[in-house]
């Protein structure tokens, strides 16, 4: 097979397809030790059948496979949702000190002041932003922090005698916000968003009754919006036993400006991939830290830091802990890098962030006014929400245009989300995109705005440009092929 | 602000667009009490110089691998990561890119995961592999709740032997999943009490969870618990949280394990104070629809060239909700590619060399310890590169004593263990140098 693809974009086929036998691609110390058998029955079979390559031969490989990559180095990632901000070098450069990356979450307490200083500071920090009153840092991502902060209202409730039995989820949600509410045990009960895009404190007070343990809401909500009721709703929830569960996936438009804490919200996750600039990875690490008000604390996972008088240490002995979610103390390496990015923006600097995400996302809502369809007209904060009700009426779809952008060289923004608005286009731009960036897209937007009506047949067949083309997924779900075939 | 490229004109230009007078109008739908008015008490910004600075203060505040002697395991270890690993992770295309969704745009990520599923089911000997978990620890309460949807069944018979902390996210993940946790005590040996395990199954059983090696280091056949949990109607389930093993020991597929569960940390992963790890997860083809995670599948594009895209996502809970086979979304991707390119590197030779390498010098530090007065070794089961030390003195008085020398002895295992207070849990890997193993030795002799 030659090479050679489309311009410099390479052709690579998978590293067990250019193994040869008895290339090595490591370098060893001689063994110094005699050598040991263990005794056969416990022994290996068969090798597992790893590639055999060279130093070269995977350098090659993964950089050509990194040029198949859209990532926010490359451009403008507009996923809604997802808050594709820049991700600052000195994080990735300070979380890899070997004082943070080779030290052994087994060590005692004494040798490792460092990690617990700063684990006990950014707790501090995140309680602050938000307006609760204290944090955990286990939880390795936003969906671990749910199921951790469902657990803490689910015990706070058993703690009152009854765990009760159904968590209210307005319709705009993440799926995992229902997801984790069966995970502990809680039936959903759907809540219809008004006709302006928001959450109506009647729409709770219909449902709120003592069999309810909670309610969990996204504020700013999935359409970019900030429930404006918020309060209204917290009291109602309140006021027949209830507590309420903020997804703090939105928390980049908050910053400094409004406190999830303030509004009511008696327990609240935080991304720290999305809000606070950890790298996403292509899927993860996270961290999904979790705020609570004082009356859930004791509740919280063990163990927790502590400051004592000479100095910090791991408690362990919290007999109402909910117990553990995860081994150790969370993804320590992003708590890292957060931890720093808090410290070089300072407050001054989170506020500034929060203000220019929203210009941002109002900017391109007035660009792109008009191209697209608006389902709601009220003020946007951090995200806008566009459908594609224009376009059908040339038979193109949002999915079109998604892959369409791509040919522009952007990625597509997250598309059919949230589920209340039918083809649903919604971009979040973050603070870290320049204007120019935002014409660019803009132009691309109205650009294929036109092209759907004059040629949706170009639309339909998109993207041209890609190294690949639109790929066949029902073949992939019904002929599974989850790994390679050696035999082949 | 280096971060934010607005200037001053542009921000002007862009409030005319939008139609407001200044920035605070667009905050407008905000209820004025709950506007947030004072500045957050915050430390002020640092530059990048002191922000350095101050990040290497704190980490000089911990011990660490590279000056000190270290010899803890217990789920984490410390192993050689070649230099091109975090070179190539650190390629912004990997590390700035979003979850492969689009995978147009995403076939660098996507055909990397598809290596993984495919060295990850090759190692753990199973058919199929996800993309990743979380971690170990939520990988295996994963694993069971897999075992309870396949079986229907509800008990879960889980080995004392197992590391302690799966152990308690087990049953934090399964408490409110009405599933029993049954616990199977561990013999002189450090193996799994066979007639305990008979005892316990039934036909309530859904699944047990196996520790392997376990967290004493030890390594049993678990053939028979497989042979004996199918009989029964029940799944075998390993966990395993040193994976490095299985170039030298048994696949839990070879002996008949349904779900393999392990915490990939040790392929190319730093310890990083415990987090992020890696993960892995693989069972058998026929469990592949209530699998949790995701799964990257081949396919053909419009031109038939070949292509790989996340599939059977019909399981998952942005199109399943409530009725997912788990919540999980965010995963360790770029841990998974880390592990991908060390054991690429590895190889088939280098993974087997580096797992007789690490069982070799534990042997080695074993009998040197135990021939120490007054010491002995716990558990008398084969066991890889870590083992239970019954030391003379109490274990955190050696481990207090120790630190003077700058060396890290071990994880004392009262905690967790009151029937092994007496137990140090001390690892070897090829990161500890013939002197740090004569000095570890010296030291505890002078201590006896």
């Amino acid at each position: 097979m030659s090479t050679g693809g489309r311009g410099f974009q390479f052709q690579e086929p998978l590293l067990f397809e250019v193994s040869r036998e008895g290339r090595e691609g490591f370098s060893l110390p001689a063994s110094t030790k005699p050598r040991r058998e263990p005794p056969a029955a416990l022994r290996r079979l068969n090798d597992p059948r790893l590639p055999e390559l060279s130093e070269p031969d995977v350098i090659r490989h993964f950089t050509r496979l990194s040029q198949w990559n859209f990532s926010i180095d490359t451009n403008f990632y507009p996923l809604g949702s997802c808050t594709m901000k820049h991700n600052p070098r000195v994080n990735e450069e300070v979380a890899r000190y070997t004082g943070f990356a080779h030290v052994h979450p087994y060590q005692p307490d004494e040798t490792v002041q460092g990690c617990l200083a700063l684990m006990h500071a950014l707790e501090q920090y995140l309680a602050e932003i938000s307006g609760m009153d204290a944090v955990t840092l286990q939880p390795a991502a936003g969906a671990h922090g749910e199921l951790t902060g469902l657990l803490l209202i689910r015990a706070h409730q058993t703690a009152k005698g009854n765990p009760r039995k159904k968590i209210l989820i307005p319709d705009s949600a993440h799926g995992t916000n229902p997801a984790t509410s069966s995970m502990v045990g809680y039936d959903v009960v759907q809540i219809k968003t008004g006709r302006e895009g928001r959450t109506l404190a009647s729409a709770i007070a219909a449902e709120m009754d003592e069999d309810v343990a909670g309610l969990m809401i996204t504020n700013p909500n999935t359409l970019g919006l900030y429930e404006t009721e918020i309060r209204d709703i917290c009291d109602i929830v309140h006021s027949k036993g209830g507590l309420v569960y903020g997804d703090g996936a939105n928390m980049n438009a908050l910053l400094s400006k409004a406190r999830p804490g303030d509004a009511g919200i008696d327990v609240l996750h935080f991304n720290l991939h999305k809000t606070f600039t950890t790298p996403h990875g292509g899927g993860g690490p996270g961290a999904g830290p979790v705020a609570v008000k004082k009356i859930l604390e004791p509740y919280l996972p063990v163990p927790r830091v502590v400051q004592k008088e000479n100095g910090f240490a791991v408690e362990y002995n919290r007999p109402q802990s909910v117990g553990r979610v995860k081994a150790f103390f969370g993804n320590f390496g992003m708590l890292v890098r957060a931890y720093t990015y808090i410290r070089e923006m300072g407050p001054d600097g989170l506020k500034r962030v929060t203000e220019l995400a929203v210009l941002n996302a109002n900017y391109i809502r007035s660009r792109l006014k008009g191209s697209y369809h608006l389902p709601f007209e009220a003020g946007q904060m951090h995200e806008v929400v566009f459908s594609d009700k224009i376009q059908k009426e040339s038979g193109v779809t949002t999915l079109d245009v998604a892959k369409r952008l791509m040919d522009y060289g952007f990625a597509p923004p997250t598309v059919y989300f949230p589920l209340v608005v039918f083809g649903a286009i919604m971009i979040e731009p973050t603070e870290t995109e320049s204007k120019e960036t935002l014409d660019r897209f803009c132009d691309a937007m109205v650009s294929i705005a036109e092209e759907a009506k004059k040629d949706p047949d170009l639309l339909h067949k998109a993207p041209h440009q890609t190294k690949i083309r639109r790929l066949d997924e029902v073949k992939a779900a019904r002929e599974l092929k989850l790994r390679y075939d050696f035999k082949s | 602000m280096r971060y934010l490229p607005h200037t001053e004109q542009e921000i002007r230009e862009m409030l005319k667009t939008v139609g407001v007078a200044n920035i605070d109008a667009l905050f407008s739908t905000v209820p004025d009490p709950l506007l947030f008015k004072r500045p957050l008490e915050l430390p002020a910004a640092l530059s990048e110089i002191h922000l350095r600075n101050h990040l290497r203060d704190l980490s000089r505040k911990n011990a660490h691998g590279e000056d000190w002697s270290q010899f803890l395991g217990g789920g984490c270890y410390s192993h050689y990561i070649p230099s091109s690993v975090s070179y190539l992770i650190s390629r912004g295309e990997f590390l700035t890119a979003y979850t492969p969704y689009q995978p147009e745009v995403s076939q660098g990520t996507l055909q990397a995961i598809f290596e993984y599923q495919t060295m990850m089911a090759e190692i753990l000997g199973l058919e199929v592999a996800n993309a990743s978990q979380y971690d170990g620890s939520t990988g295996t309460a994963e694993a069971i709740r897999l075992a309870v949807a396949v079986t229907k069944r509800h008990k879960a018979l889980v080995a004392r032997s197992l590391h302690p902390e799966y152990r308690q996210v087990i049953l934090t993940y399964l408490k409110n999943e009405g599933v029993a946790v049954e616990e199977l005590p561990f013999t002189p040996a450090g193996t799994i009490d066979r007639a305990a395990l008979k005892k316990s199954l039934d036909e309530q059983t859904a699944c047990v969870v196996a520790g392997y090696p376990n967290f004493f280091g030890v390594v049993e056949d678990l053939s028979d618990v497989a042979e004996a949990a199918h009989a029964a109607g029940a799944l075998l389930i390993t966990s395993t949280p040193e994976p490095l093993a299985l170039g030298l020991f048994k696949s839990p597929g070879e002996m008949g394990a349904d779900i393999a569960v392990a915490e990939g940390q040790s392929f190319g992963n730093a310890m990083s104070f415990g987090g992020p790890g890696l993960g892995v997860f693989a069972c058998r083809k026929d469990y592949v629809r209530s699998m949790p995670g995701r799964l990257v599948g081949e396919t053909v594009d419009a031109e038939g060239q070949r292509g790989f895209v996340l599939t059977l996502a019909t399981r998952e809970q942005h199109i399943r909700r409530e009725k997912a086979t788990s919540n999980i979304c965010t995963n360790v991707a770029l841990c998974a590619l880390a592990a991908t390119i060390t054991l690429a590197l590895w190889g088939k030779g280098g993974f087997k060399e580096l797992s007789r390498m690490n069982y070799d010098r534990a042997e080695d530090l074993k009998e040197k310890l135990a021939a120490v007065p007054g010491v002995r070794i716990a558990f008398s089961g084969t066991t890889f590169n870590e083992f239970v030390l019954i030391p003379r003195q109490k274990p955190t008085d050696v481990v207090a004593k120790l630190i003077g020398d700058k060396i890290l002895a071990g994880i004392p295992l009262w905690r967790w263990y009151p029937e092994l207070a007496e137990g140090l849990l001390v690892c070897v890997t090829e990161m500890n140098t013939d002197e740090q193993i004569d000095r570890f030795v010296a030291a505890l002799r002078r201590l006896s």
